[in-house]
């Protein structure tokens, strides 16, 4: 384990600091990119704390800075750092700390370069190394892209380890013993003679220390809790009623507000009369907030209502009223003018379809809401010189400068409390909320204020999913798939979702061909190409991006091209697949599912795959054709994530992840006429309903070299394998989402 | 108007209500009762479900003035300390992710459960469908519902 020492040498400086009866733990400065020798002579104290693990005389809490929207990253957080302290996640309290540049995300550059997630050569790894550094110069405190654990992983079980030595030296020198012969275990340090000594009695004297400077973190061998069934710290609450989410908070005076904003999202607020509405019973004022206004009152209800009860004059959207000028948008994209990246080119394309396209086909993805069930939601306090901030979010540092600028205060006067969040799927990366609540209760100085969207509200201003177009062209030649051609087109979520933060994007926007360009197969005429619409409705990530509609596009186009070369989807994709990782988790489903095994009429299999945030997986679908529509009978995934932390959440992320994939693909579009989204609730946006739900297998994977986050690669191959099926079941090929345009599901 | 709760054993006398306010936020934002969750307002997602008189209901449609019995909340099913069979299956199959749906689930699962002991897959097909999970962990509560009517017959 040499290698790592020199790691916690090289790039980390570890620190603690006294605090106010105690100690914190934590990682204070980061090493540059690029190697620097003198950081190993670089004084002690040279930069504020920040801590991972605070222990106080009665407490042990270990800080948590990931969002937890229902993914168990503050489990899985607590449970790196746990691993390596030794304490039980039941002796500890977790915290998600304050916003902090130190707690910048780490593993955010690997999806940011044009390189495939494959590609593990001195050059890929070089620029990764090079691009991370912005991200830490920006201090992108940012929750997504399934980097919780890539990005912890390590610095987590490190100040795990660094707490612990210290506590251990802590203790020789308070009881005169070599430290060589004390243990840990438990949250205690135990002496020769069998004496434990809580770490909490050890606080005060390991806050005079210099912190361990090198350590070895175990072998994973070793582990106690991480890689084997743990019990996420939140179920209790969570099945008990008792977990407060941010629409839960509660503060004393606190007033409650609505929102009514332009339905045409991003349009204008011309004007409004609120007269009606302020008489209303328990209304205490109607504000103005950007493109539209708010209601503060006693009740949320009573705000609902009042809210409803203005009259407001709209300006027009600030893009297409209706569908056809989005589509057409899309569809006119295709061109050398819009043409945003061209990653994959290999063999010669054109020359190959210059003897004759044998297939040429248009594949379409809507717009789709993120939808969380908890509305959207902040509270904020606005006082003489300090806000704070009650909510759930992905971008924490963000809200703080955002607030600060509303407000008229400097960002170290915003405290931001974040708060478990009721599911997000990226809705959390939007602050449009925060602000408004921000306007609102700058409007009632001195008294926080609780602003939640209407169910309405959030989801016709939800920044949808990107709507997307694909085009196919391809040959087959001798039983195979020989040339691959798939230009797609879409608006730039990055560009859409930076913008409302001011940052620019430059250069090509590897979403519009994730989950497409990065495919681990070798066809020998093979073109991956984007094309960048213009901007469209505004847009911003949904759970895995730009795979979320690719994965469908590039899965279902070579499943064609594999049935018109009469192969078999299964052996073709295999014979195509270059990648080991990516060929066992086909292997597996293959296994799983019994492929090939004999069906019953009606019923119909297919095959999907989609590499996707450095995660192979591949899924298996059977449906039956019925009288009433198509079931879904059962679905078999495999993933690789290289390591498995908790089988447990594991196997909850995946079937969660493959359900979200299909409900949407089944069932869900957001369109928009006269500019305002036409679905408003879940009557008419259901996603999938509990009776639709298969039967799910999952086998987790862990031969990948690198250790990768499963909360969205289970999303892009469903769509697909669901499309296959039913062209295997019926022979009808569905080129569109939502299928319910083309059949009925049971 | 006067409105008279008994919530969770608990008697409420609220002297001036307006009648057409939905139990959800009386329970929420006059008696504090954060359990029961606001997710869709009109009986799409199942999220408010709470109990009158043992029998689940939406709460965002039951105008405070019509509530025809007792009313019990996730809060009155039972505690972290000493959990309800349901919550209790609920915590031993890890079934929550996000859980904000999962106040509602269990309350129409306890409820399910005391009338068709033993439901089918179809029962609890039909039964829980109303109550909408945007996580995805219908799997686990179907194992779940099993487990606790296992633990509810034995009882």
């Amino acid at each position: 384990m040499a290698g790592l020492k020199t790691i916690a040498r090289r790039t980390f400086l570890i620190g603690s600091a006294a605090i106010a009866g105690g100690v914190a733990f934590g990682l204070y400065k980061y090493q540059t990119p690029h190697a620097n020798p003198l950081l190993d002579n670089l004084p002690e104290g040279a930069a504020a704390l920040t801590p991972y693990v605070l222990i106080t005389g009665q407490d042990i809490t270990l800080i948590t800075p990931r969002a937890d929207k229902g993914q168990g990253a503050t489990s899985v957080q607590a449970a790196l750092i746990a691993e390596e302290l030794d304490v039980g996640l039941d002796q500890i309290k977790t915290d998600p700390g304050p916003p902090s540049p130190a707690y910048y995300n780490t593993a955010l550059s690997g999806d940011a370069v044009p390189f495939r997630s494959t590609d593990d050569s001195f050059l890929a790894e070089t620029t990764r190394a090079v691009m991370d550094a912005p991200i830490k110069f920006l201090g992108l405190q940012i929750t997504g892209g399934s980097t919780t654990v890539p990005d912890g992983y390590q610095k987590l079980r490190m100040a795990g380890a660094v707490a612990r030595e210290t506590l251990k030296t802590a203790a020789a020198r308070m009881h005169g013993v070599d430290r060589g012969l004390l243990r840990t275990e438990r949250g205690t340090v135990i002496l020769p003679d069998g004496t434990r000594l809580p770490y909490q009695t050890l606080a005060a004297t390991a806050a005079t220390l210099d912190p361990a400077r090198e350590v070895t973190l175990r072998d994973p061998a070793q582990w106690r809790l991480l890689g084997k069934p743990m019990q996420r710290v939140d179920i209790p609450a969570k099945s008990t009623g008792t977990q407060a989410y941010g629409i839960d908070q509660k503060h004393p005076g606190m007033l409650h507000a609505a929102i009514r904003l332009n339905p045409a999202q991003g349009g204008d607020l011309r004007g409004f009369d609120a007269t009606e509405a302020e008489a209303m019973r328990g209304v205490v004022k109607v504000v103005a907030v950007t493109g539209g206004i708010g209601v503060i009152a006693d009740n949320t209800w009573r705000a609902f209502q009042a809210a409803e009860a203005v009259s407001v004059d709209w300006g027009p959207a600030p893009y297409p009223a209706d569908m056809d000028g989005h589509w057409n948008a899309l569809s006119n994209s295709f061109t050398p003018e819009h043409q945003d990246s061209q990653f994959r080119d290999e063999g010669d394309v054109d020359a190959a379809l210059a003897q004759g396209t044998d297939l040429a086909f248009e594949y379409r993805a809507p717009y789709l809401a993120h939808a969380p069930l908890e509305p959207i939601n902040a509270t904020v306090l606005v006082g003489a010189g300090r806000v704070d901030v009650w909510t759930g979010t992905q971008i924490p540092r963000f809200v703080q400068k955002n607030v600060a600028q509303l407000a008229g205060v400097e960002p170290d006067n915003v405290h931001i409390h974040a708060l478990m969040i009721g599911g997000s799927f990226g809705h959390r990366l939007e602050d449009d909320v925060v602000r408004h609540a921000t306007t609102l209760a700058k409007a009632v100085p001195g008294t926080p204020v609780k602003l939640t969207y209407s169910r309405e509200e959030d989801m016709t201003h939800d920044y949808p999913r990107q709507i997307a177009m694909a085009r196919g062209r391809g040959r087959v030649s001798g039983g195979k798939v020989e040339t691959y051609d798939l230009g797609i087109a879409m608006p730039s979520v990055m560009a859409s979702q930076m913008s409302r933060q001011g940052l620019p994007t430059p250069g090509p926007d590897l979403q519009i061909v994730a989950g497409a360009w990065d495919q681990p197969f070798d066809i020998p005429n093979y073109r991956v190409t984007g094309y960048r619409a213009p901007e469209l409705a505004p847009i911003s990530s949904w759970r895995s991006v730009g795979a979320s509609s690719n994965g469908f596009f590039h899965d279902c186009f070579l499943d064609e091209l594999i049935h018109a070369a009469g192969a078999d989807p299964l052996a073709e994709r295999l014979r195509l697949c270059t990648h080991g990782p990516s060929r066992r988790v086909l292997e597996t489903v293959g296994e799983m599912s019994n492929w090939g095994g004999a069906l019953a009429p009606g019923q119909g299999r297919g095959v999907a795959f989609c590499l996707s945030f450095g995660v192979p997986c591949a899924q298996v679908i059977e449906i039956s054709d019925t009288d009433a529509g198509i079931r879904i009978d059962r679905v078999f995934v495999a993933a690789d994530v290289g390591r498995i932390l908790d089988p447990v959440n594991f196997e909850g992320l995946v079937k969660g992840g493959v359900i979200f994939g299909l409900g949407h693909a089944m069932n869900c579009e957001i369109t928009y006429a006269g500019g305002a989204a036409e679905q408003r609730n879940f009557d008419s946006f259901p996603g999938m309903r509990l009776y639709q739900c298969p039967e799910i297998e999952v086998r987790g994977l862990e031969t990948a070299r690198k250790i990768r986050g499963i909360g969205e690669p289970p999303v892009p191959p469903a769509a697909a394998a669901l499309g296959n099926a039913i062209f295997a079941a019926t022979g009808q090929r569905l080129r569109e989402m939502p299928f319910n345009k083309a059949v009925d599901f049971a | 108007m006067r409105v008279k709760l008994t919530v969770n054993g608990a008697e409420h006398d609220m002297q001036d209500l307006e009648p057409d306010m939905p139990l959800l936020w009386v329970l929420r934002d006059e008696l504090g009762l954060t359990g029961p969750k606001y997710g869709c307002g009109i009986a799409q997602c199942g999220a408010c479900t709470v109990h009158i008189d043992g029998v689940a209901v939406r709460s965002c449609q039951v105008p405070a003035g019509d509530v025809w019995g007792a009313v019990t909340t996730i809060e009155g099913l039972g505690t972290p300390e000493a959990p309800h069979p349901v919550q209790a299956a609920w915590i031993s199959h890890q079934v929550a992710q996000c859980g904000y749906c999962q106040s509602g689930q269990i309350m129409q699962a306890a409820s399910l459960l005391a009338e068709t002991p033993t439901p089918s897959d179809s029962d609890i097909d039909d039964a829980m469908s109303g109550n909408l999970c945007r996580c995805g962990t219908y799997p686990r509560i179907r194992e779940a519902v099993k487990t606790a009517a296992a633990k509810l017959s034995k009882e």
